[in-house]
């Protein structure tokens, strides 16, 4: 085999941010051509240092050597010149710019842009068709879907002439099928000598495209591998540092009467768009009732309109014996006190405040309860004794409850939320999102408890954008595309080619699924 | 010490001292500018304020005013809200506590009248600040452009009520009549000549003690009651509010109401503690005041007391350092006032960086 | 020609005179705020421009020479915005207000020390101020009915600060559609990120924003009390650099719609001065007072929204802050 040329090399590279060493003297090397993958769990340090790569940030030590010249970057611009690209995991698009505006922005190569745009029009409908990345070039962004606007950053990259293109993350957001095409991209991209670095948490991926994957575990690079020559319980025992059960063990669900009916639901959400349309389900006691789709088809939605957040347009919840309409809504509080519990998908921003202590975090959604109100009295010695008891019974950790929220990590912020929730013993919960930004161990615990809770008799409904999670959690699974369910499996019945075809909404009676179009 | 208990002095204590100290330092720059020892000027201003009887008298009953504006601005900030409104809440409030005192019947004893003028005062206070409230609330408009735009319209309305209707009869100058014996507040020299000691007369009277109450009463309220900890969850996150149950919306006008109601307490220190008469302008300056006393007390009423007397020692010391020196004048304590403003709030973080490296270094993880 | 017409004529004449500063003070706002830094010390802008064109123009006797200072101070103040905003993180409302109350003092701490008055600077000689230009051709036009009195009292008959006021919009305009820095500034103000992961300076270009509109606050300022009035007086720009704000609010930071929202402002603020005196019957006079809060009480109702909900730029008034 012929020489290959060593595309990216990282030598002792350090890192903190303040107390946190994001990056511990990594070393890496990464073969030119190839398809380089990164794992390792969140706060790995993995995208910490993609973005030094990238000169989003700066390596407070170490060595780079771009196509084995010296490399420093201040910032994207050096990277950018050295042939770099990055596609993020939350995407770096102006949303009311069109796509030719978001692509020739920092290249737009003159000052009066007219003529640029003109000039990228015609680099970049050559680009697309060598590559197969065809999109609409004077469509806004924001009318994009979320595989077309992953397509606008890859063009970006290549545009600027990139031959090693980093992503972080990218088939989060996409459905089986569209990370398919994904990597068919990768194919061609690769046979061009692009050099495609892939970062991503899910092993399976590793294993099915790259040439060579490299661990990351608390900030240190633990171990290189040819693809090959590995597989995914190696790799998964190499990110956390011990044996892992990749899979969950759960007794069959003893299913009772529905405590939560949803009736030919139609929600718009805050922004006055309809984002749910004619939904029904039931959920039902002892139950876990998963909702899998692609981020953005209305869960989100669905979920604050099931927690009282926002308003329901048609249809109506009975919940508990009480039924909630347009006509007759209810507040999040109301819900509360009828015995629903709600897990937010957004924590930082919904379920927590950051600069509250965990105590007063820990009272959000149960501050008017009257066991810690004596008349107009808050007795903050009961809102911290229950805090104590939250933190005592989900393991959180430190056990401080005077501590500022956003100190406390990602899993133990999110175990107290959830002990916030579940030790009001709740009849119904609705969660989303629940191991999202969470460490190993973490999510072992949050799950176990779920499972706990549905033993108990509770209703659970689940929403998740990781397949994995719904598959091995739920008892019944829906599937929701484009704000409709487009289908209902049990769980023990369901494969992940099936259910991303129903979360493209690519099955219909008529259609050969293997004709579907994406 | 652990690091965290460093970052809580640093970000209490130090922060805020540097920072005033900062702003003190320019403000000195400007007196150099203008020909001024800034240290003969300091000098005539604190004695000014502390060096005798009469002088404190002075400061203390200045930094009563700033204890209401203070908290009112204060408590709006808590959720989130930027009430620059101070200035109209307080005059158009006085102008409450001006109608009871002048139309309630003379005969009602103090006891019952004075409580009516704070109730009037916390009243039209209040209302001056609702509109702006649910505009922010239900249409989104900026609470800072309305409620300055509530500044001029106060302004507007109270000259035309002295000039048109308020006015005394057969008066040249804008002002109402005399207020009843009732709603007198005492002054604080009068208490303490009924009681044996002599003192220096000075415009301060009781209403420091209510100042002093209604501190106690904004602390209970926003640490130790469920109101105040919607109010201040929806300042720090309005989503975090919804989720929880509460109404943002309702949460912008009642903070707003409260805000403009303790804005509207002024006129309790300065009409029926002093001036006890309606007359033009007597909140000025107290309004854009209480902002710079709610940042420099970070929000919170200890500091805002401190920072209130600071503001009294200024306003004081300022105004005798304008009598006693010819190109100085009283506006040198709006100089002021915008420095801490500036350092106290848009550049608070200005020295956190170099405390935190010398007071409170990270120490190298494992 | 009919009084109503002739009435109407002059009005609008005023209008332009009225609406000149807020052009300035909102083109300088729609600088800052595309580029994500709300800017609420205008008028604080507005008035120390002022209060330095004045003084300039009165100790050099040139009001060039004003124009020139008022936008040093103007862009130094600008600067402090930035530094304090940008660089800093710190509250952008904040800081602002800081600015207008740092003017509101130092010019009155500055007329006492350098014009030993209380509030004011030395009355301007018609040569230290911007006067009437009288454009080629009044008189010829003047015989053509109508025509001719639109084209001497409304056309013509301006300062030199008026007809740029109106020649800056288009310009401005051009800028902010038509250039690469037009482009990478909106970028700015709706996603930061994007624009440094392109290789771009966001604090750059910020900077740059707030220095052009310390510049026109500048001209605006100096227009005030050089060309509109002949000296500075105590806290003359009385709030025109909030109303400014409004205006910008309501023409949804889009230049043509923001000069026809100032236009709008000086048009019903030159009427209600025209209806200073004037008896309603069965109401009596209205009061002065009334006349003189017509612009506050438009902004708010303006503000209110009566014309929809204004959607700022995405990164309006959150500081920078690198993370992923």
């Amino acid at each position: 085999m012929s020489e290959s040329n060593i595309a990216i090399e990282l030598i002792n590279v350090d890192k903190h941010f303040g107390a946190v060493h994001a990056n511990d003297k990594v070393n890496l090397s990464v073969k030119s051509g190839t398809i380089h993958g990164i794992v390792g769990e969140n706060g790995a340090g993995k995208s910490t240092l993609m973005s030094i790569l990238y000169g989003f940030y700066q390596a407070d030590s170490g060595q780079i050597k771009v196509f084995d010249k010296d490399f420093r970057a201040t910032s994207s611009k050096q990277s950018i010149e050295a042939g770099i690209g990055m596609v993020h995991q939350h995407f770096m698009l102006v949303d009311n710019f069109t796509v030719l505006e978001n692509v020739i922005l920092g290249s737009e190569g003159g000052a009066l842009i007219t003529q640029s745009l003109e000039k990228a029009r015609i680099e970049l409908t050559r680009l697309a068709k060598e590559y197969g990345l065809e999109v609409e070039l004077d469509i806004a962004v924001e009318d994009l879907s979320v595989g077309m606007q992953q397509r606008v950053e890859i063009l970006k990259g290549l545009y600027k002439g990139a031959k090693v293109l980093i992503l972080d993350e990218p088939t989060g957001v996409l459905t089986p099928q569209e990370s398919d095409e994904l990597f068919r991209i990768f194919d061609a991209l690769k046979k061009q000598g692009v050099t495609i670095i892939l970062i991503t948490h899910k092993l399976r991926e590793i294993m099915n495209i790259t040439d060579h994957v490299s661990v990351m575990r608390a900030g240190k690079m633990v171990a290189h591998r040819e693809t090959s020559k590995t597989n995914p319980e190696e790799l998964a025992e190499l990110m956390i540092g011990r044996k892992v059960l990749l899979n969950i063990k759960k007794s069959k669900a003893k299913s009772g009467k529905a405590l939560l009916v949803a009736n030919n639901l139609e929600i718009h959400n805050e922004q006055g768009l309809k984002r749910v349309t004619n939904v029904s389900f039931e959920a039902r006691s002892g139950e876990i009732l998963g909702i899998a789709g692609v981020t953005g088809n209305g869960q989100g939605s669905l979920l604050k309109a099931l927690a009282g957040i926002l308003p329901i347009s048609k249809g109506s919840i009975e919940i508990m014996g009480k039924t909630i309409s347009s006509e007759s809504p209810l507040n999040p509080e109301q819900l509360r006190n009828l015995g629903v519990a709600h897990v937010p998908e957004d924590r930082q921003k919904m379920g927590m405040i950051a600069d509250f202590s965990a105590s007063e975090t820990a009272l959000l959604g149960y501050h008017n309860d009257q066991e810690i109100n004596q008349g107009v009295w808050l007795k903050r010695s009961s809102v911290k004794a229950n805090c104590e008891s939250l933190m005592e019974a989900f393991d959180v950790r430190p056990t401080n409850p005077d501590l500022k929220s956003s100190n406390f990590s990602g899993g133990n912020q999110q175990k107290l939320i959830l002990a916030r929730e579940f030790e009001r013993n709740p009849e119904v919960l609705i969660i989303g999102q629940p191991t999202r930004g969470v460490d190993i161990g973490a999510i072992e615990f949050i799950r176990k408890r779920i499972i706990e809770m549905r033993d108990a008799g509770k209703a659970i409904i689940l929403i998740s954008v990781e397949l994995e999670e719904i598959m091995s959690l739920s008892d019944r699974i829906i599937v929701m595309c484009d704000g409709e369910i487009t289908g209902t499996v049990n769980a023990e019945d369901a494969e992940e080619a099936t259910l991303g075809m129903m979360m493209a909404n690519a099955l219909t009676t008529n259609e050969n699924p293997d004709e579907a179009e994406l | 010490m652990t690091r965290d208990n460093r970052l809580a002095w640093i970000n209490g204590l130090l922060l805020p001292l540097f920072n005033v100290l900062t702003a003190f330092m320019v403000t000195a720059v400007v007196f150099i500018l203008i020909d001024v020892d800034p240290i003969v000027a300091t000098k005539i201003l604190i004695y000014g304020a502390l060096g005798y009887e009469e002088g404190i008298g002075y400061t203390l009953y200045y930094a009563t005013n700033f204890i209401f504006t203070g908290l009112a601005v204060a408590v709006a900030f808590h959720a989130g809200l930027f009430n620059i409104g101070g200035e109209g809440q307080a005059y158009v409030g006085g102008l409450g506590t001006a109608l009871v005192a002048l139309y309630i019947n003379p005969a009602i004893s103090a006891w019952l009248v004075i409580p009516l003028g704070i109730l009037g005062g916390l009243t039209f206070g209040a209302l001056w600040a609702i509109i702006p409230g649910y505009l922010q609330a239900y249409r989104g408009s900026h609470i800072v452009i309305t409620t300055i735009m509530f500044n001029f319209l106060a302004s507007a309305l109270m000259v035309y009520l002295l000039v048109h209707v308020l006015r005394e009869v057969g008066q040249m100058s804008p002002q109402s009549k005399d207020f009843p014996d009732a709603a007198w507040i005492p002054f604080v020299h009068d208490i303490f000549a009924s009681m044996g000691y002599k003192i220096a007369d000075s415009p301060l009277n009781l209403s420091i003690l209510i100042a002093l109450i209604f501190s106690v009463l904004v602390w209970f309220f926003l640490w130790h009651t469920r109101w105040g900890f919607a109010i201040r969850a929806t300042g720090k996150s309005p989503d975090a509010a919804i989720y929880s149950g509460i109404n943002p919306k309702m949460i912008i006008i009642v903070t707003m109401c409260i805000s403009g109601a303790l804005a509207g307490l002024v006129g309790i220190n300065e009409l029926m503690g002093v001036q006890h008469r309606l007359l033009l302008d007597f909140n000025y300056g107290y309004g854009f005041g209480g902002i710079a006393v709610a940042l420099m007390g970070r929000n919170h009423p200890v500091g805002i007391i401190i920072a209130a007397l600071l503001f009294g020692i200024l306003y004081q010391g300022g105004m005798d350092l304008a009598f006693e020196m010819q190109n100085v004048s009283r506006h040198i304590v709006v100089v002021m006032q915008g420095f801490v403003i500036l350092f106290c709030g848009g550049l608070e973080y200005l020295y956190k960086p170099l405390l935190t490296r010398f007071l409170a270094p990270i120490e190298a993880s494992e | 020609m009919n009084d109503l017409l002739l009435n109407l004529i002059l009005t609008l004449d005023a209008s332009f005179r009225v609406c000149t500063p807020l052009i300035f003070a909102s083109m300088a706002g729609l600088f800052a705020e595309r580029s994500g830094v709300v800017d609420i010390g205008l008028e604080g802008k507005l008035l120390m421009s002022a209060f330095i064109a004045a003084s300039a123009a009165s100790v050099f006797g040139s009001p060039w020479l004003g124009l020139m200072f008022a936008i040093f101070a103007s862009c130094i103040l600008a600067m402090i915005h930035g530094i304090a905003s940008i660089t800093f993180k710190g509250n952008q409302i904040v800081t602002g207000v800081a600015i207008n109350i740092l003017a509101s003092g130092l010019t009155m701490i500055l007329t006492l020390a350098w014009f030993k008055s209380g509030g004011v600077t030395p009355s301007l000689k018609p040569d230290e101020r911007f006067l009437s230009i009288t454009l080629p051709g009044v008189d010829i036009i003047d015989h053509i009915p109508i025509l001719g009195v639109i084209y001497r009292e409304l056309i013509s008959g301006h300062n030199i600060l008026v007809y740029l006021a109106f020649a800056t919009v288009p310009l401005v305009w051009w800028i902010v559609f038509r250039t690469r820095f037009g482009l990478q500034l909106r970028a700015v103000g709706e996603n930061p990120k994007a624009v440094d992961t392109a290789g771009l300076s966001v604090e750059g270009l910020r900077y740059k924003a707030l220095l052009i509109g310390g510049i026109l606050c500048g001209i605006g300022g100096a227009y005030i009390a050089t060309a509109h009035n002949a000296q500075f007086t105590k806290e003359m720009t009385a709030g025109q650099g909030f109303i400014a704000l409004a205006a910008l609010i309501f023409g949804k930071w889009h230049p043509y719609r923001v000069l026809a929202a100032c236009f709008l402002f000086g048009f019903l603020d030159a009427l209600a001065v025209r209806l200073q005196g004037v008896v309603i019957p069965g109401i009596g006079e209205i009061p002065v007072q009334l006349i003189e809060v017509t612009p506050y009480l438009l902004t708010v109702i303006l503000l209110a929204g009566f014309i929809g909900r204004a959607v700022p730029p995405k990164a309006s008034a959150q500081p920078y802050i690198k993370e992923l």
